[in-house]
């Protein structure tokens, strides 16, 4: 098993004619991910990639039987092709596009608690379920399948991450980089939700940096919900107060989304913090053979 | 990107928010003048982006044109946090009775942009807020429909507005909202709003942080950003498209990736250096984009080593090599480099980059270790 994207999952890429969409597009594919179509306004009828490219999500969705749609649009068009998704009945839509203003997101936000979809991103790289599929840019070089589940805010950090784990030969059951924008789809908390659920996932990465409170809430959440182990890692201890670091939600506002803060609360929610991102695995191999010696104690005694 | 009181308010007015007769002013000679057309007593306040203007001695009263120019000449000598007053804005003195916060933020956990609302205006809401949380009234804002006047008028009622003031309240508190949409903030704020001893309200001061993400639609407003807000190095920065902050320390830090930009500055600290910046260079690592980051990087004289941590992730570690190296060659310096790359053929890319004088690390905490020891000379 693994978590909201796996070998069934039907996608179409929105902007399969651009740079960037093409690119990813043909990385997908390669990886082995189900890519049933492409979506480019005025482009309908051509192929691209070998799979058909429309001009409607309508049509694509009537065509292909898509249930996924992963967004290399440029921002001003972003929040459109959301929602064109949203209406179109896709499921899951992924948007990697940076740079969405936030009142568009504001607005996406409340059309898409009408419509059910489920939104991640935008300003995010997707996610990656090993061996299975991949929907974003996520370098599938280098993860292998296993148990960790990770929820991330970043990119490249996140990728970090994942390459500390897969060294130690400690494979991932599903990644997924949430984004970095203070107004986004698929949160912490629905994201341990599922990975909790799922059995192949034994154990949590959880991934923050500095702005807002969501660290804090899914500290809270693990404390009185989750019944796999959570390692935590928060990028932004040494940040600037009133400063955006890159992402535009990491920013430390009137004291709060310090990095100090979302550790404590980690720390009392019983999760332990790595130092630094290699700690990540680390920490996680150490709970893996605890959790492996304690089965097999079980396992004598009986 | 910040705009002044002067800038903001000006927004306000046109969404039919009353603020106080006034001009902004350049030199002395020109805040007299204003001055003396308001024909009363005046208030001279410093235009820079920063708060705590008034307790740095930057807002002050004028009872005369003579007094006015005597004020302004000393405010526009000042240099408040670091930043240069270059302009001052003269306002008519309102005879204040009460002071109100108003603002609409947007709150990052319902998704929507939110009305806060205090009795205790005329201090910093985040003060507030840390004291007594109690005191402000907040009102969630369906995108959809917009702030609707029931709401406002809840608010209104909240936070005591006398009931002659609530339909006047009304119309500033859904003009507020109607601004915060249209200039696409993230921040608008009225603070104070005052209700004057004549029983009238009027914003006397006025804050507006614009998205960034949002003003390629707004290129009107992006021409009023003050130089003073960025540095010479962010703004050029931010012309090149890299994000960069400048920190204290005296180890430059080049990172693609905003997340792993955090965490390279974190583990530096970790092995007991400082940081003297963040800088993402954004994908890969192209030649012309080092070429600037570097420069940037070693603009500033703390500088004592600089590490490099590129994921290279989809792209090739021999090419991301290449292309520091490239952007290496039209910088001269003698600060040491520490290069950490990782991706397909990272070790042909270490390779280039020794051949090329550089350290070269395999993980991150071996780079920043490297990187620390290289700015204490230790190389």
């Amino acid at each position: 098993m693994s978590i909201l994207i796996d070998k069934k999952t039907k996608l179409i890429v929105q902007g399969i004619t651009g740079r960037e969409g093409e690119f990813h597009a043909r990385q997908m594919i390669e990886y082995g991910t189900q890519v049933v179509g492409g979506m480019t306004p005025g482009r309908g009828g051509e192929t691209a990639l070998g799979v058909p490219v429309f001009d409607t999500m309508e049509q694509a969705v009537a065509k292909t039987g898509a249930n996924a749609s992963v967004i290399y649009v440029p921002a001003r068009g972003a929040a459109d092709a959301i929602l064109e998704a949203a209406d179109a009945g896709i499921a899951l839509v992924v948007c990697i596009t940076e740079g969405v203003p936030v009142v568009d997101m504001m607005r996406v936000a409340r059309r898409l608690a009408e419509t059910g979809t489920r939104l991640i991103g935008p300003n995010c790289p997707g996610l990656i379920s090993p061996g299975k599929s991949k929907v974003g840019i996520i370098p599938g070089n280098i993860c292998k399948p296993g148990p960790v589940g990770l929820v991330s805010r970043s990119g490249t950090l996140t990728y970090e991450v994942i390459h500390a784990l897969s060294q130690r030969k400690i494979g991932q059951s599903t990644c997924v980089g949430i984004g970095g924008d203070p107004v986004h789809g698929l949160g912490y908390i629905e994201t341990l939700e599922l990975f909790d659920a799922d059995p192949q996932t034994k154990i949590i990465a959880l991934i923050g940096e500095i702005g807002g409170t969501d660290e804090e809430k899914a500290a809270e959440y693990i404390k009185k919900k989750m019944t796999k182990p959570v390692v935590a890692f928060v990028a932004g201890q040494t940040a600037p107060p009133g400063k955006r670091m890159g992402h535009a939600g990491a920013i430390i506002e009137g004291g709060t989304g310090t990095a100090a803060e979302k550790i404590a609360a980690f720390k009392r929610a019983g999760v332990p913090v790595a130092r630094f991102p290699g700690e990540v695995a680390e920490l996680i191999a150490a709970k893996l053979a605890t959790k492996s010696k304690s089965r097999s104690v079980a396992k004598k005694k009986k | 990107m910040k705009l002044h009181e002067y800038q903001s308010k000006a927004i306000f007015a046109k969404y039919g928010i009353p603020i106080p007769k006034g001009t902004i002013a350049e030199n002395a000679e020109a805040a007299r003048q204003v001055a003396s057309q308001l024909g009363k007593k005046v208030v001279i306040k410093s235009q820079v982006l920063v708060g705590g203007r008034g307790k740095a001695g930057g807002i002050k009263v004028a009872a005369t044109p003579d007094d006015a120019e005597t004020i302004a000449d000393q405010i526009l000598g000042m240099t408040i946090k670091g930043l240069p007053v270059r302009k001052v804005l003269v306002d008519e003195a309102i005879n204040i009775a009460r002071e109100i916060y108003l603002g609409v933020v947007v709150d990052r956990a319902t998704r929507r942009a939110t009305m806060m609302g205090s009795a205790a205006g005329g201090v910093e809401i985040e003060e507030v807020a840390r004291v007594s949380p109690e005191k402000i009234i907040r009102v969630a804002i369906d995108p959809a429909f917009g702030l609707q006047d029931y709401q406002a008028r809840e608010l209104a009622f909240a936070i005591g507005i006398d009931k002659a003031n609530v339909r006047e309240f009304t119309a500033i508190a859904t003009g507020l909202y109607r601004a915060f949409v249209d200039v696409d903030a993230s921040l608008a704020e009225i603070n104070p709003l005052v209700v004057t001893g004549e029983g009238k309200l009027i914003a006397a001061d006025g804050k507006i942080v614009l998205d960034d993400n949002a003003l390629y639609r707004h290129l009107d407003l992006e021409q009023l950003r003050d130089v003073d807000e960025e540095s010479s190095e962010e703004q050029q920065a931010r012309k090149a498209g890299l994000s960069y902050v400048k920190l204290d320390g005296n180890i430059g830090c080049m990172v693609n990736g905003a997340g792993l930009a955090m965490a390279t500055m974190d583990v530096i600290k970790f092995y007991g250096g400082e940081p003297a910046n963040f800088l993402d260079i954004g994908g890969g690592a192209k030649a012309d984009k080092v070429k600037i980051a570097l420069e940037i990087i070693l603009s500033d004289p703390n500088v004592k080593a600089v590490l490099f941590n590129i994921f290279g992730g989809i792209t090739r570690g021999d090419e991301v090599a290449r292309g520091i190296v490239e952007g290496l060659k039209g910088v001269k310096t003698n600060v040491p480099m520490v290069a950490r790359i990782v991706g397909t053929n990272a070790e042909e890319g270490r390779k280039i980059l020794a051949n090329a004088n550089m350290l070269t690390a395999e993980t991150l905490e071996e780079g920043a270790q490297k990187a620390v020891a290289a700015a204490r000379g230790q190389v």
